[in-house]
């Protein structure tokens, strides 16, 4: 599904990835985890193609295309979906429209007819099911007034519309209760197919539980220093991650 | 070479669709602008005396007048004697009488590719159109069905000659041609446009339309429109407008007045789709208009909704009288400014009867390098008691080299008023971009959605058909000005 390359990225001229080799196979779900700063939302950042982020070096194919060379809805066409860390309020444009607009544009992409208002209705009503998300909310303008719970089920949700086969999810678990949390983990996971994966990127086991990943790696320093089984998560949940960084000499 | 520049200038200028010319016989007057120029207008159009008179005493006075300057705009010196003051497309096909069962194919074809048929059969549902080519009103529809209401909707130049009482009565009562520079113009050598008399207590069972279109080179149209809704009566009136696209700038200066009536109701709607110049600031309609409503009776209503995206200059600013004890008045607006456009459009809110009311929503959009002002004045004059006013002014921002402005004045004599001034100005952000990108819809259509959203409040008040032609404009409008 996702190959990655001695991937280098930099920001504003800062080195951030400094050599990223990871793949990822049909039906499977990775977790990267990481300190603070050490460019995991930069990773995510490149493959969905942010302006801000400059890639130096190394490729990303996706289901055998250069992802690298698309532009961001080209990626969003081909199946790549991006649950943000921070999802932005875009005041005056309602939930309707907006996923109206983004499906009809995947449709159009597909070369499929956009689909008729009664039949969009009706998927917005099944789909808003998958994470309990009330129908109050998908009638306001893209996550204002949400509360931090309230936009992450929203990013779920539109991933439920949009049906992606590679997903992945930015720390959707920071901010939120243990019970938004399973809500969120357990639409996740209704979603999940043997042609779906998925990158999960967390600080905490407790959204692990919920999701089994297949693979666990850990990133620090803009590289990928170690990966393991599930059974690493735990252990990072314990020691934390000293112990990996005087493994691996750092 | 010479071919691949134009090509380039064909795909860059190729968004505005309403760019192209009609070729058709039209008969132009030679340029420039005398008292002789004026009393010919006034002969070409057969014209009673007192017209004429009319016409005379603006120019005389239009001669003594300087255009005006406090507008935030960058305007070209205008030569007036470099314009031909009547272009007349129906020359030839028109008989005396001015019917217009003989109009030329091609304006047939032209309005039919506007959208704007001209046969009833094809008609917009519910909607009569005047249709103003340059100087001369092409042909109105539904005229007869109208009538049997009472309901007179022609062109202005018809009126004078069959309701002779009604436009003497009315003409220049709102806008005096001392009013300002352009009124004065106008009074002078305005063309056609339309006139509409709603008797008592009639409501008006359809959309009443005009559309002005200016065709030929070189030449200014002078629009003038007059609505006169009498007590109890109710009208809704569109009105919209395109031209061709051309490397000279072309002037548009019109006049509209309304007089509203006790208990009477008018809702004046506008698209203003003139072509805005090319993206070098070349060219492009200069849109210099007075419209004003003179709210007489009690309890009378006025509402102004405009979209304004096109035009090289914007200098509008549609305003409400309000006289009636009673009388509310509203103005909403959206004006676009992209590439090199510059605006400077309002209202002014007088208010003079007692228990007045008044709102104004104002959106202002602006991208490229252009420059969009919202001028707007509200005056409480010592009668109005407990007069209130609601002012909410928005600027939003599509990159960094335009500029958003604000001209809110206030000018109150009554200490029992209640005005009250809310502005924001907001900017379209990359992240808001990027989140639309990252879910499969491109920057262009991004823009749309975030900018139709914002302008929602405006556009919900256009007539159901217009609405949806509006929502298109302001996409269009603003592609290629984000990225």
């Amino acid at each position: 599904m996702l190959q990655i390359n001695n991937l280098h990225a930099r920001i504003n001229g800062k080195e951030i990835l400094k050599g990223i080799n990871l793949t990822v196979r049909d039906g499977e779900v990775h977790a990267i985890m990481g300190l603070n700063g050490a460019g995991k939302s930069t990773l995510s950042n490149v493959i969905v193609g942010h302006p801000a982020y400059e890639v130096t070096q190394g490729e990303v194919i996706f289901n055998g295309k250069d992802l690298l060379k698309m532009t961001p809805e080209e990626r969003a066409h081909e199946g790549v979906f991006l649950s943000f860390q921070q999802p932005v309020e875009i005041p005056g444009v309602s939930m309707v429209n907006f996923m109206r607009a983004a499906l009809n544009a995947k449709r159009q992409f597909q070369g499929l007819e956009p689909l008729s208002a009664g039949d969009f209705l009706k998927l917005m009503r099944e789909k808003r099911k998958i994470v309990e998300l009330d129908s109050r909310l998908t009638s306001r303008s893209v996550n204002e007034g949400f509360s931090g719970g309230e936009k992450k089920r929203n990013e779920i949700f539109q991933m439920a519309m949009l049906e992606p086969t590679f997903s992945i999810l930015d720390e959707t678990d920071s901010g939120l209760d243990v019970d938004a949390l399973r809500i969120v983990a357990e639409g996740f996971n209704k979603l999940r197919t043997p042609q779906t994966s998925a990158l999960v990127i967390t600080h905490y086991q407790r959204l692990l539980d919920y999701l089994k990943p297949d693979v666990i790696h850990v990133l620090i320093g803009g590289m990928i220093v170690k990966t393991a089984g599930p059974e690493l998560a735990l252990e990072i949940e314990n020691r934390g991650f000293d112990w990996i960084k005087e493994e691996v000499g750092l | 070479m010479k071919e691949k520049n134009g090509f380039v200038r064909e795909v860059a200028e190729k968004k505005y669709q309403y760019g192209f010319t009609t070729d058709v016989h039209t008969e132009v007057i030679e340029k420039g602008l005398s008292e002789d120029v004026v009393r010919l207008i006034s002969q070409k159009k057969g014209e009673p005396d007192w017209l004429l008179e009319f016409r005379l005493k603006a120019f005389r006075y239009w001669q003594t007048m300087e255009p005006p300057t406090w507008g935030h705009l960058k305007m070209p010196d205008i030569d007036y004697q470099d314009i031909s003051y009547y272009a007349n497309p129906t020359a030839g096909k028109l008989g005396k009488s001015g019917t217009s069962d003989e109009i030329d194919p091609e304006l047939m074809k032209t309005f039919d590719k506007l959208g704007i048929p001209l046969e009833e059969r094809l008609a917009l549902s519910g909607t009569a159109v005047d249709a103003v080519m340059d100087s001369v009103s092409v042909k109105t529809t539904f005229r007869e069905k109208l009538k049997e209401k009472g309901i007179i909707f022609c062109s202005i130049s018809e009126a004078v000659k069959e309701h002779p009482e009604l436009v003497r009565e009315y003409l220049g009562s709102v806008v005096p041609y001392r009013d300002n520079f352009f009124a004065a113009l106008n009074s002078a050598v305005f063309s056609d446009g339309s006139f509409v008399y709603i008797p008592k207590g009639v409501r008006c069972p359809m959309e009443l339309s005009t559309y002005f279109r200016i065709n030929a080179r070189g030449t200014g149209q002078f629009e003038r429109t007059l609505i006169v809704c009498d007590d109890d009566a109710y009208v809704s009136y569109l009105e919209g407008c395109t031209a061709p696209m051309r490397d000279e700038n072309q002037l548009h200066a019109a006049i509209v007045e309304i007089v509203v009536k006790e208990n009477a109701e008018v809702k004046y709607s506008t698209v203003q789709n003139w072509y805005p110049g090319d993206s070098e600031g070349k060219g492009g309609v200069l849109n210099l208009v007075t419209k004003r409503g003179h709210l007489r009776g009690r309890n009378s209503r006025l509402s102004w909704t405009q979209v304004e995206t096109g035009s090289a200059i914007t200098w509008k600013y549609p305003s409400c009288v309000l006289s009636g004890d009673g009388s509310q008045a509203e103005f909403y607006s959206v004006a676009v400014t992209n590439n090199y456009q510059q605006a400077d459009t309002g209202t002014k809110m007088i208010h003079i009867g007692k228990n007045t009311k008044s709102t104004i929503i104002s959106k202002g959009i602006s991208a490229g390098k252009s420059q969009n002002a919202y001028r707007g004045l509200v005056k409480v004059a010592k009668t109005a008691d407990n007069a209130r006013n609601y002012s909410s002014c928005d600027s939003l921002l599509l990159g960094s080299k335009c500029g958003a402005h604000t001209f809110p004045y206030m000018d109150v004599h009554n200490d029992t008023a209640v005005v009250e001034h809310e502005a924001t100005t907001s900017k379209i952000s990359e992240d808001q971009l990027f989140y639309c990108n990252q879910r499969g819809i491109n920057t262009e259509e991004a823009v749309s959605l975030i900018v139709n959203g914002y302008a929602k409040e405006v556009i919900n008040k256009l007539p159901m058909e217009f609405a949806v032609e509006a929502q298109k404009l302001l996409g269009v409008s603003l592609e290629g000005s984000v990225g």
